[in-house]
């Protein structure tokens, strides 16, 4: 059949299965917006731009699947960077549609023209501009394809408006499913080499990352944990991945990671890495990171081996298939000593909770003790609170925390909750921010409010930037600047948009609060005030060893 | 120390700046990079070189194969491999042009163009060649210089598509 560019557009979204996109129309992407009308895919229309790539984001974190967002040319394309540089350094597959100005325009600094495929080159895993409606269905059908195999990330398919408007012959398709590949023949060697080295260990530890997330390896991770009694940490995109409450699992590792979990990641002899880059939130002082120890290193990118630390041996490809054949071969040891040594740390780092003032690992503890038997969601954006959350909510299962890991950025929470909650209708979702985060993407309540998602939005409210303000107190001498926020009324806020608010300064008002919002069926604010000089413990010195703990003045 | 890379690529728009932008972004020093056609329609062929120990250079070409447009990548500095440049140098010879010639014969260099006070140059060899070349021309006075950047072939039947990991593009998705 013969379609336009913008029904082409359509149509290869359906065929991917793509029921809901996020987006904001412009004049260069109308006739795709056009096109929309009549199909059976929802679009929802976010407050920003920024909002929608992020909303696609937290889609595709939550659910596996593709997020989709749209654009116009110029300014709608720029203020999708942000979105997708925050997909890209945490390789979630998400495919973004901008409209660019005509083709006979390109190059002449036309209204609303930006060079979209030149800015995001290095923040996509692809992109692509299309100058030929005959051949805007194959780039489309490979623009999905890129986005979600091998390692997923962002691809950008930039239309320009003439494009859509044209005529092309169309040929339905349906996707070809992803085959499972088998751990290739050429590394049974390092495979052997790998179970010898973790069956000898006197010290193993498993560390899982967010590839562990992504290539649903938890099973495999939990088989072999169990199998040769190894215990496992956790980086910050990892979590989920191994059960909380496994008595295998010692916490976060990293920069604000729990005492056992960094000591153990320092003490091990043989560290098998899933899905890890290593990033230097992660490993500190990279050349320490990985002395005196082997580092078996499990991961679908070849170039991620080597890349920050030296690993001794690198086992790529098929992440589960890997550890399961791993999980086999491994022999298990008496590791009395090692268990002994992580159940002191244990018990040296037991966290007291405070109940005398509202702070926020209580309300972590206390909202992962209510919501333990539902299906919940937790997505934060950054900062304190974002590792107060990963400190204290104990997440249980893949897929259930979405947070911004690698970009670290601010205002990701509320549209990626957004996103989530459509990606995960059967789950509710609860949204953490500060209030400065909250400040920067607050305005999608509006999406929140439209559609009346039954997200719970949680203000961690210090009146400060309280990273910031902790980077500052701890090293520039609490030369404090630029931190203070001067209070906001949330509340008022939320009312602007028909949101339903609720204000908390004592463990008790929260835990009302949160009961009843647990009630709710639509969207729901809570802002808890807290102490302004409240500091997320424990902490190391970015660029030190993993075990250098500060002791903050 | 010094690495001669070899890629095929898809002959796509941007594939330069795709390239050179990743080398740039991951801090890695090109010394040269020279990009021309093959004998096939719609792959080109660059030829790079780089500085960094052996680390450095595994991490190139394990970012380069994640580039799509990126066939395959072959290190040709690892084996004997043969690596040519040329390069034009504009050399104010004035009354001393006997002296250049004679020293442009011993290097193979062909005279391009001459004028009253100049000889144009044109020299065709290695990294080193044309470095000695530059250096004796060099008081002479060098009125101006263009060079292009190395290109390489592995010595013996061996070819880059032997080398090739991925049939076509549209497989090569990591």
């Amino acid at each position: 059949m013969r379609l336009s560019g913008a029904a082409i557009i359509v149509e290869c979204l359906k065929e991917q299965g793509v029921d809901t996109v996020f987006g904001y129309p412009g004049g260069a992407i109308l006739p795709l917006y056009d096109a929309l009308l009549a199909a059976p895919i929802l679009h929802v229309l976010t407050a920003h731009e920024q909002g929608a790539a992020h909303a696609a984001d937290g889609y595709a974190r939550a659910s596996g699947k593709v997020g989709v967002c749209i654009a116009t040319s110029g300014p709608g394309a720029t203020n999708l960077v942000t979105g997708l540089a925050a997909a890209f350094m945490d390789s979630v597959p998400v495919v973004a549609i901008t409209g660019q100005v005509p083709t006979s325009l390109l190059g002449r600094d036309a209204f609303q023209e930006v060079d979209i495929t030149g800015i995001t080159m290095p923040i996509t895993k692809h992109n692509f501009i299309v100058k030929d409606v005959k051949r805007l269905a194959e780039i489309l059908r490979y623009a999905f394809k890129i986005a979600s195999s091998g390692r997923p990330g962002p691809v950008l398919v930039d239309v320009p408006r003439d494009v859509q408007t044209a005529h092309a012959e169309f040929t339905p398709a349906v996707p070809s499913e992803e085959s499972n590949a088998p751990v290739p023949a050429a590394q049974a060697q390092a495979l052997a080499q790998a179970a010898a080295a973790i069956s000898q260990a006197e010290r193993p530890l498993i560390v899982v990352g967010g590839g562990a997330v992504t290539a649903g390896a938890s099973r495999e991770i939990r088989t072999l944990a169990e199998k040769c009694r190894i215990p496992v940490v956790s980086t910050l995109m990892g979590l989920g991945a191994f059960p909380a409450s496994h008595e295998l699992f010692l916490g976060m590792t990293g920069m604000h990671g729990s005492k056992p979990a960094n000591n153990a990641v320092h003490a091990a002899d043989v560290i098998i890495a899933v899905g890890s880059r290593f990033s230097d939130r992660v490993t500190g002082d990279r050349q320490r990171y990985t002395q005196g120890k082997i580092l078996i290193h499990i991961d679908v990118d070849p170039a991620e081996i080597h890349k920050n630390v030296d690993t001794h041996l690198g086992l790529v490809g098929n992440t589960p298939a890997i550890i399961a054949e791993l999980a086999a071969a491994c022999k298990a040891k008496n590791l009395a000593g090692w268990q002994a040594m992580l159940e002191k740390w244990r018990n040296e780092a037991s966290f007291v909770y405070r109940e005398d003032t509202l702070n926020a690992p209580w309300i972590m503890r206390h909202i992962a003790a209510q919501t333990a038997d539902g299906s919940y969601v937790y997505v934060t954006d950054v900062g304190q609170h974002q590792m107060w959350a990963a400190q204290h909510l104990a997440i249980e299962a893949p897929r259930t925390w979405l947070t911004s890991g690698g970009l670290g950025a601010m205002g990701f929470g509320l549209p990626a909750a957004v996103g989530a909650q459509f990606g995960v209708p059967d789950k509710r979702v609860i949204h953490f921010a500060g209030d400065g985060g909250f400040k920067m993407t607050g305005a999608e309540l509006y999406t929140a409010a439209n559609h009346d998602l039954p997200i719970i939005s949680i203000i961690i409210n210090n009146n400060c930037l309280g990273m910031i303000r902790q980077l500052q107190h701890v090293f520039f001498d609490r030369r404090y600047t630029a931190c203070a926020l001067k209070p906001v009324d949330f509340t008022a806020f939320a009312g602007a948009f028909g949101i339903k608010a609720m204000v908390a300064s004592s463990p008790d008002e929260f835990a009302q609060a949160f009961a009843l919002a647990l009630k709710t069926t639509g969207p729901v604010v809570i802002v808890a005030n807290i102490a302004t000089d409240d500091l997320v413990t424990p902490m190391t010195v970015p660029g030190t060893g993993v075990n250098q703990f500060v002791s903050i003045p | 120390m010094k690495h001669v890379l070899s890629a095929l690529v898809q002959d796509q728009p941007g594939v330069l700046v795709r390239v050179a932008g990743m080398f740039t972004r991951r801090g890695f020093n090109i010394e040269s990079l020279a990009v021309g056609r093959t004998h096939i329609d719609g792959y080109s062929r660059m030829t790079v070189v780089v500085s960094g120990d052996h680390s450095v250079v595994e991490q190139v070409i394990k970012q380069l194969r994640k580039i799509l447009e990126v066939v395959s990548v072959q290190l040709l500095s690892d084996s004997p491999s043969v690596t040519r440049g040329m390069a034009l140098l504009k050399v104010n010879a004035g009354e001393r042009r006997s002296e250049v010639l004679k020293l442009a014969e011993v290097f193979r260099a062909n005279v391009v163009d001459i004028s009253e006070p100049t000889v144009t140059l044109e020299i065709t060899g290695d990294d080193e060649k044309i470095r000695a070349f530059t250096e004796l021309m060099a008081p002479f006075g060098i009125a101006e210089m263009v060079s292009t950047g190395q290109i390489g072939l592995k010595r013996g039947s061996a070819t880059i598509y032997q080398f090739r990991e991925c049939g076509y593009y549209e497989q090569n998705v990591l």
